[in-house]
């Protein structure tokens, strides 16, 4: 994993070597391989927005073109960025996350052809104006935190945080409800911001803390049952803090995929933390109970259930609200994409409702087929397994933890959303990182972008002198 | 920790698996039946895409499709659609097609056979796909003069070339507008078809090839003459009892000419004086002598009992099997269980006009690629000999007869010599009459074939008759194609 575990000298906690040593010792080549993969990734990006332009249009209208230019100037900012503050981060996150946002835009804009929608009414401008904004936050980000155990001394601080955003959307004023769900906050009519995406990098940050902390009182002492070390009931409290809080976000923001999130996120942490099923075990029996009951009680939760397990019955999918339609049109989309798809501007993405966020998967799947949704996923993978490379190859625990964690959340909103749109498990709303129109989701994704590059470049200045954790 | 990360990290493999069989399983292994889901709007706007060919009257189209700004890319229009609605029918949004519009659907989406290099190519060139275009053998003259002449009647007027068998016209009253069936909202679509179907004077039905059949009446009294004629045992002069009623065979029926006497003067009548004339009684009489067997033999030669797809199916023109001799005696008059389409009835004039041969009826000219390449040029196709040349030549003198001086005296033409027949049906007691006309003209060079059938007495009941109402029709359409 690491090739050049001899050539820095052990440095202690501090995270930069003196420079002018290693300038002459490694010409940075991670950044030069970053460079060209980016150049790849705008290209793509360019190549997708012209693509859609003459199959929806069989024009070419450069002013969108030269916003994407714009972005992608962007985007090698944070290049420039990384060769002053982060010289040994990873080189493939960055084009990932490029070429997925540029894949998302060019999708939207083509359903904004297809709906007619343009200006400031596009949801391509606005996507490109908030990628512009979260681009820039990942510079900040890896500007302002210069080592990322800083993170650590404001653990309850990020816990705290987390809470906050996840109240914000229940208040009254500027709490807004969308499709149902109660996840969003807005001025007036402008700004419609989910805090929930910040939310989760604040619980990543926190768990991360937190478990380091007390890990050890988690994992060392309790009563062996069944084969497995069960922890103290008095240990419990986080777990049922975590639970309680998940099941809140299903009663009172009606938003089952966000609680799935957040509940696994804590689970996989955990364990990793403590190397203990049991609280695996126990953490999986209390939410799947608490959605068992759920699925009783609340007839949203109850719906989606039955359109997952039934969509083309006549009545589930007349239902309305909260029948089986935009599933099963998903699977139309998906289906007309076959094997190589539609190409894109081609297909009929816009029959499905809400085409360009939670279904911007199918849009993709019908438009690039299922070639398409083989590179895309193989993207996401890929973007987990060099955030996980963090967890395997980083030094301090809680760098190893916060790396995992943030890797995982896009990992599990990947599965929960795009296994929602191809029925492997109920569908919930949930935003595709990267793809799916939304300011939150992609400053969200592009904040943990820049805290994963941050993670990267520490392990990659350090001596792998203990691997074993 | 290095092993649960491990863990994790196939657990994370694991659920990105999944993914991928899922999405192979949908996009692949469950396309096809994705696809046939009625509810697939997909698949219902993809046979949309394709810009439709159009179809074409002496090169102006009548039917074709203009872009649209909606889901369905393209707008169906018809030209002067309730004109040339019996001739396209109507492609709707959700339902079935009908007229050329369903029988050459294959050729107008560009999905035949015989369009398959030539949309692969225009794929390869990235040219949108087109349909072909359909070239009708309509003549807007002749369509445009049948349409004026049956006004206001219900009924139909078919116009055909005797020797080729081309329709020239086809008008049927009344009638609706295709575009209407063609708007893209589905609800108003079949609102609009409900209406047209509750409509009591049923506008849907094509008169001219279909609809509720009506009895031919005297017109079928060609038919029965031909077979007389053929058997050998019969000439224009053979003679037949006159008296003033006829009681059908078995039966207290009584029958009686149309004008309630004798036919013309006389203790015996001719063959040809009784088609002139158009008496019922010489005919029941001969109906009888013939017997069932024969004339069926000889309507059949003329089409009936089979079905012609023009390319639109038709419906057959229907002569009974297994006839008593009542039965026998009322179907030589046209009459009884007797059913005939004014599409077959211009198929036994053509044949009469046309030297004996039946020709098989068709409203195609060609079908040409989007690139000009031809892809179906029509050729006159035969059907069979239904009477000999000479019974051929006879016939047309008596008809000639008939409109010069007969019962068909309205189709007159100064100048021209008309051939023709015509037929007052009854269809119950209190019944409106069926009207009918059928003939030619030149007669000595037949050009055109023509034959009315008008609905409920014309609007007069039981008052009106075939030389009354449907042989001015035909006069008038004649004289505007020959006038040309």
């Amino acid at each position: 994993m690491s090739d050049r575990r001899t050539q820095t000298p052990p440095q202690g906690t501090a995270a930069t070597p003196p420079s002018g040593v290693r300038r002459i010792r490694m010409p940075q080549k991670l950044r030069n391989l970053e460079l060209w993969l980016l150049a790849f990734a705008c290209l793509i990006n360019a190549a997708s927005i012209v693509l859609v332009q003459l199959g929806a249009l069989g024009t070419i209208d450069t002013q969108l073109v030269l916003l994407g230019a714009g972005l992608s100037a962007l985007v090698f900012g944070l290049h420039i960025a990384m060769r002053f503050v982060a010289r040994d981060a990873d080189p493939f996150l960055l084009p990932i996350a490029t070429v997925l946002n540029g894949l998302g835009i060019a999708m939207i804009y083509r359903i904004d052809i297809a709906e007619g929608d343009a200006g400031w009414e596009s949801a391509a401008v606005r996507q490109i104006a908030w990628s512009a904004i979260a681009i820039l936050c990942a510079i900040a980000t890896i500007v302002l935190i210069r080592n990322h155990r800083v993170l650590f001394r404001y653990t309850y601080l990020a816990g705290l945080l987390a809470i906050v955003l996840l109240i914000l959307p229940l208040l009254p004023g500027i709490g807004r409800e969308v499709y149902g769900a109660r996840v969003w906050i807005g001025i007036g009519d402008i700004a419609t911001f989910q805090p929930g995406e910040i939310a989760k990098i604040a619980l990543a940050v926190f768990f991360a803390g937190y478990l380091v902390r007390n890990r050890d009182s988690l994992s060392m002492v309790g009563t062996k049952f069944l084969g497995m070390r069960f922890p103290r009931a008095r240990d419990l409290g986080p777990l049922l803090v975590v639970w309680a809080l998940s099941m809140a976000v299903i009663v009172f923001q009606r938003d089952l995929g966000t609680a799935l999130l957040y509940f696994g996120l804590f689970l996989v942490m955990l364990y990793v933390a403590t190397s203990r099923l049991s609280w695996v075990v126990l953490g999986l029996s209390l939410f799947i109970g608490g959605a068992l009951i759920a699925a009783q009680t609340l007839d949203y939760v109850r719906n989606r259930f039955a359109n997952w397990l039934d969509p083309f019955s006549d009545e589930r999918f007349n239902a309305d609200p909260g029948g089986s339609y935009q599933l099963v049109q998903g699977l139309f989309g998906l289906g007309n994409g076959g094997l190589i798809g539609t190409g894109l501007g081609q297909g009929r993405p816009d029959l499905t409702p809400v085409p360009q966020s939670d279904y911007i998967i199918a849009s993709l799947g019908e438009e690039l087929g299922l070639a398409g949704v083989f590179a895309i996923l193989a993207l996401y993978l890929l973007f987990v397994a060099r955030g996980f490379r963090i967890g395997f190859a980083g030094q301090d625990d809680f760098g190893k933890l916060l790396g995992v964690g943030l890797s995982f959340t896009v990992a599990l909103q990947v599965f929960i959303v795009v296994g929602g749109v191809m029925r492997v498990i109920p569908l919930t709303g949930l935003t595709t990182p990267f793809l799916a129109a939304g300011g939150s989701s992609l400053v969200a994704n592009w904040i943990i972008v820049g805290l994963l590059l941050r993670l990267s470049d520490t392990i990659r200045n350090h001596p792998r002198l203990v691997i074993d954790g | 920790m290095n092993r649960e990360l491990k863990r994790i990290t196939i657990l994370v493999l694991v659920m990105f698996l999944t993914l991928f069989a899922a999405s192979s399983v949908i996009q692949v292994a469950q396309a096809g039946t994705l696809a046939e889901d009625p509810r697939n709007s997909r698949t219902l706007y993809e046979s949309y895409s394709v810009e439709r060919g159009p179809i074409l009257v002496d090169g102006e189209p009548i039917a074709f499709s203009q872009p649209s700004d909606d889901d369905y890319r393209f707008q169906r229009v018809y030209a002067n659609g309730p004109l040339y609605a019996p001739v396209t029918g109507f492609i709707p949004v959700n339902g079935e097609a009908t007229g050329l519009e369903q029988s050459l659907n294959s050729y107008l989406s560009g999905q035949s056979s015989s369009q398959f290099f030539d949309q692969l190519n225009r794929l390869i060139s990235g040219q949108d796909p087109m349909g072909a275009s359909v070239e009708v053998a309509i003549d807007p003259i002749a369509q445009q003069a049948a349409w004026d002449a049956l006004g206001d009647n219900t009924g139909a007027v078919i116009v055909t070339e005797p020797t080729t068998g081309r329709i020239l016209a086809m008008v049927t009253k009344p009638t609706y507008d295709p575009n209407q069936l063609a708007v893209h909202d589905g609800d108003a679509v079949q609102a609009t078809y409900q209406s047209l179907v509750e409509d009591p004077m049923d506008p849907l039905f094509n008169r001219a090839t279909g609809g509720d059949m009506n009895p031919p009446g005297s017109v079928f009294k060609l038919v029965v003459t031909a077979a007389a004629l053929e058997s050998g045992r019969y000439t224009p002069d053979s003679t037949f009892p006159n008296p003033g009623t006829y009681t059908l065979p078995g039966s207290s029926s009584i029958v009686r000419n149309s004008g309630g006497g004798t036919c013309g003067g006389g203790a015996t009548v001719t063959l040809a004086d009784a088609l002139r004339l158009s008496c019922n009684i010489p005919f029941a009489e001969l109906g009888v002598e013939l017997g069932d067997t024969a004339i069926r033999e000889q309507a059949q030669k003329f089409g009936f009992n089979s079905e012609f797809e023009i390319p639109t199916a038709t419906e057959p023109s229907v002569y009974p099997r297994g006839l008593d001799d009542a039965q026998t005696a009322l179907s030589a008059f046209g009459q009884g269980s007797v059913r005939a389409t004014p599409l077959q009835m211009a198929m036994v004039s053509s044949a009469i006009a046309n030297g004996g041969i039946v020709l098989n009826p068709t409203l195609v000219d060609a079908i040409t690629a989007p690139d000009f390449r031809p892809i179906q040029e029509f050729e006159p196709s035969e059907f069979g000999r239904a009477i000999s040349e000479a019974t051929a030549a006879t016939m047309v003198e008596m008809m000639v007869n008939g409109v010069e001086n007969g019962a068909a005296s309205n189709a007159r033409i100064d100048g021209v010599s008309v051939a023709g027949k015509t037929g007052t049906a009854e269809n119950g007691e209190d019944d409106p009459y069926t009207l009918w006309f059928t003939g030619f003209a030149p007669a000595d060079d037949p050009q055109y074939a023509i034959t009315v059938l008008v609905e409920d007495g014309g609007g007069l009941g039981q008052e009106g008759y075939g030389n009354l109402i449907a042989a001015p029709i035909a006069q008038q359409v004649l004289e505007a194609v020959l006038n040309k």
